[in-house]
């Protein structure tokens, strides 16, 4: 038998823990929920395939989607050999400790900086020099996204085993011939993750690319595009529906994006999954 | 041959040398930019002018450039934003860590990543669409858009990193505690909160901060419910303007002081943040040598 006094605070904390469990689950299945509802009944093929155009009043999604994949395109090009050679040092060149924790205090202090400060310096940086375009804002998600694919193909890269390596060098390989053939290989899932994880986080940015990549709907190709200022989902979601009050369009996006973190996350975890069944 | 190999293999050394250093760089060029273009304007102010004085109003014909207001703002909101979300975060985290069964614990966990995967402005519209007007009928108030808004919309930002951290937080508490306690007689909940939570607080301490750091950040969300009126924070349902929102606000359409005090202002953001990580990293050390 235990006393009262431990029933009620047995109680309490189990009350309490139920409470917060199923905010949390509500507040997940209401915005998933409600965006849907709100937003699937106004994704049209029309939505998704024109341009918008002032003169017949339409909303078209097209130039936003195409600049959101050159977006991607251009940041993932040119963040995965930064990410991955900065891996590379760390775990397999770097003799001198001090220097690899400044370069790790470094990315973790890259990954806490607010994405707005992003903003600003990427626009001093990048679109003062080259004009605000979707190639200053992908510049600008590189130096955010370092530190997510860094860290990721770090986390794999330490686990290829240490007896390869020797192997290899047993062999008689050099260095850069042992990174080529046996480590760079082995770190294929870390690279992926961090790859998918920084889509993720490309898809739902807005504050770093407002004053970067600008705001613009024209449809272009891929070269005319990065060099021209050009609105991302996010940003248009956010130009609709609080410049120019357009709701539908707006959950229209929002619907999407949804569906996307949705299946980026599942995504994320498959490849997790795989790769860990794989190297067990 | 042996010494062309040689050059060779230093070639290829000195190349990922630098992609290493490539992160040092960025800190430094994002810090040596904020530090540049933000004292100028501090200086032509005044500091203690710039950051004490109660009154914005960068267009008037006698402009003020005092952002007490969004410091203020900026901490009363995170505060809000800790004190509501964190309760729940980590009661969920306790329940998810030690008791929840498998199916809800997966199930809480894809749900969890959900609202972490959702973007920011989709959380603005949603607050903008629901949260916005709730408010203003619940609270029979002229507008909805206001300091509360922005705190609710923070707490269920920060919900997904508080929960994540703190889950994990627990899971590391040895078995041999637990087991310990159950033996003397505890039941499950008594343990897992007189002896697993205890143990496990600076694994929780470090997501609180983590949480601190996203909400004072946080912008676009923010933005699209505060109302961004520059007032003080003296109610909660007052149109407010945070530090990320005063840069994001008037960005586009400044020039001059009016421009140098906004970049002045993202390098307040930037100390503060740069403060919020130093304590995280502080946290985290402590735990590692536990």
């Amino acid at each position: 038998m235990i006393s009262n006094r431990r029933k009620l605070f047995l109680w309490t904390v189990r009350g309490g823990m139920w409470l917060a469990t199923a905010i949390t689950g509500a507040l997940a299945l209401f915005l998933m929920g409600y965006v849907l509802f709100r937003g699937v009944p106004n994704i049209t093929w029309e939505l998704l395939s024109t341009s918008p155009s002032y003169l017949s009043g339409r909303i078209g999604i097209l130039p936003d989607i195409l600049n959101t994949v050159y977006i991607i395109i251009a940041a993932l090009v040119v963040v995965i050999p930064l990410g991955v050679g900065a891996a590379v040092y760390l775990t397999e060149y770097a003799s001198n400790k001090r220097l690899v924790g400044v370069i790790e205090y470094a990315a973790e202090a890259l990954s806490g900086i607010p994405s707005i400060i992003y903003g600003l310096v990427g626009m001093l940086v990048f679109s003062n020099n080259m004009g605000t375009s979707l190639l200053a804002g992908a510049l600008t998600l590189v130096i955010m996204n370092l530190p997510t694919v860094m860290r990721n193909t770090q986390e794999s890269l330490k686990t290829v085993p240490q007896s390869y390596r020797e192997g290899a060098f047993g062999l008689g390989a050099g260095k850069w011939r042992v990174i080529r053939t046996v480590v760079l290989p082995g770190c294929v899932d870390g690279v992926v993750t961090g790859c998918i994880l920084s889509v993720g986080r490309i898809l739902g940015e807005s504050a770093a690319l407002l004053f970067t990549a600008g705001f613009a709907h024209a449809a272009n190709g891929f070269w005319e595009g990065l060099r021209s200022a050009g609105a991302t989902l996010t940003v248009a979601l956010y130009v609709y529906a609080k410049e120019q009050g357009e709701f539908g369009a707006a959950f229209a996006i929002a619907a999407i994006l949804m569906v996307l973190a949705f299946a980026i996350n599942m995504a994320a975890g498959m490849v997790t999954n795989k790769f860990q069944r794989s190297k067990k | 041959m042996k010494k062309k190999s040689n050059l060779f293999e230093t070639l290829v050394h000195g190349i990922f040398l630098i992609l290493g250093l490539v992160t040092i760089g960025c800190v430094l060029l994002i810090t040596v930019y904020l530090v540049v273009s933000g004292i100028p304007a501090i200086r032509e102010i005044g500091l203690v002018r710039f950051l004490f004085g109660s009154k914005w109003a960068s267009t008037a014909a006698q402009p003020q450039y005092g952002i007490l207001p969004f410091i203020l703002t900026s901490i009363y909101g995170t505060a809000g934003a800790v004190f509501l979300g964190v309760p729940v975060g980590v009661l969920t985290a306790v329940y998810l860590a030690k008791l929840a069964p498998p199916k809800i614990k997966s199930a809480m966990g894809q749900a969890v990543s959900m609202l972490a995967g959702i973007p920011s402005v989709v959380y603005g519209l949603v607050g903008m669409m629901v949260l916005v007007p709730g408010l203003r009928r619940v609270f029979c108030i002229p507008d909805g858009a206001s300091l509360l808004a922005a705190i609710i919309v923070l707490a269920v930002m920060i919900l997904p990193a508080i929960i994540k951290m703190s889950v994990t937080a627990l899971e590391a508490v040895p078995k041999e505690y637990e087991d310990g306690s159950l033996a003397l007689g505890a039941t499950p909940e008594e343990t897992y909160f007189r002896v697993s939570l205890p143990a496990a607080k600076s694994g929780i301490a470090a997501s609180v901060v983590l949480g601190v750091g996203r909400a004072i950040g946080e912008a676009m969300a923010v933005m699209m419910v505060a109302g961004n009126a520059p007032n003080m924070p003296d109610s909660l349902f007052q149109s407010v303007r945070f530090l990320t929102t005063a840069v994001a606000s008037e960005m586009s359409y400044s020039s001059g002081l009016q421009r140098q005090a906004l970049f002045s202002i993202a390098l307040v953001l930037y100390l503060f943040i740069m403060l919020v990580n130093g304590i995280l990293n502080l946290f985290l050390k402590g735990e590692k040598a536990e």
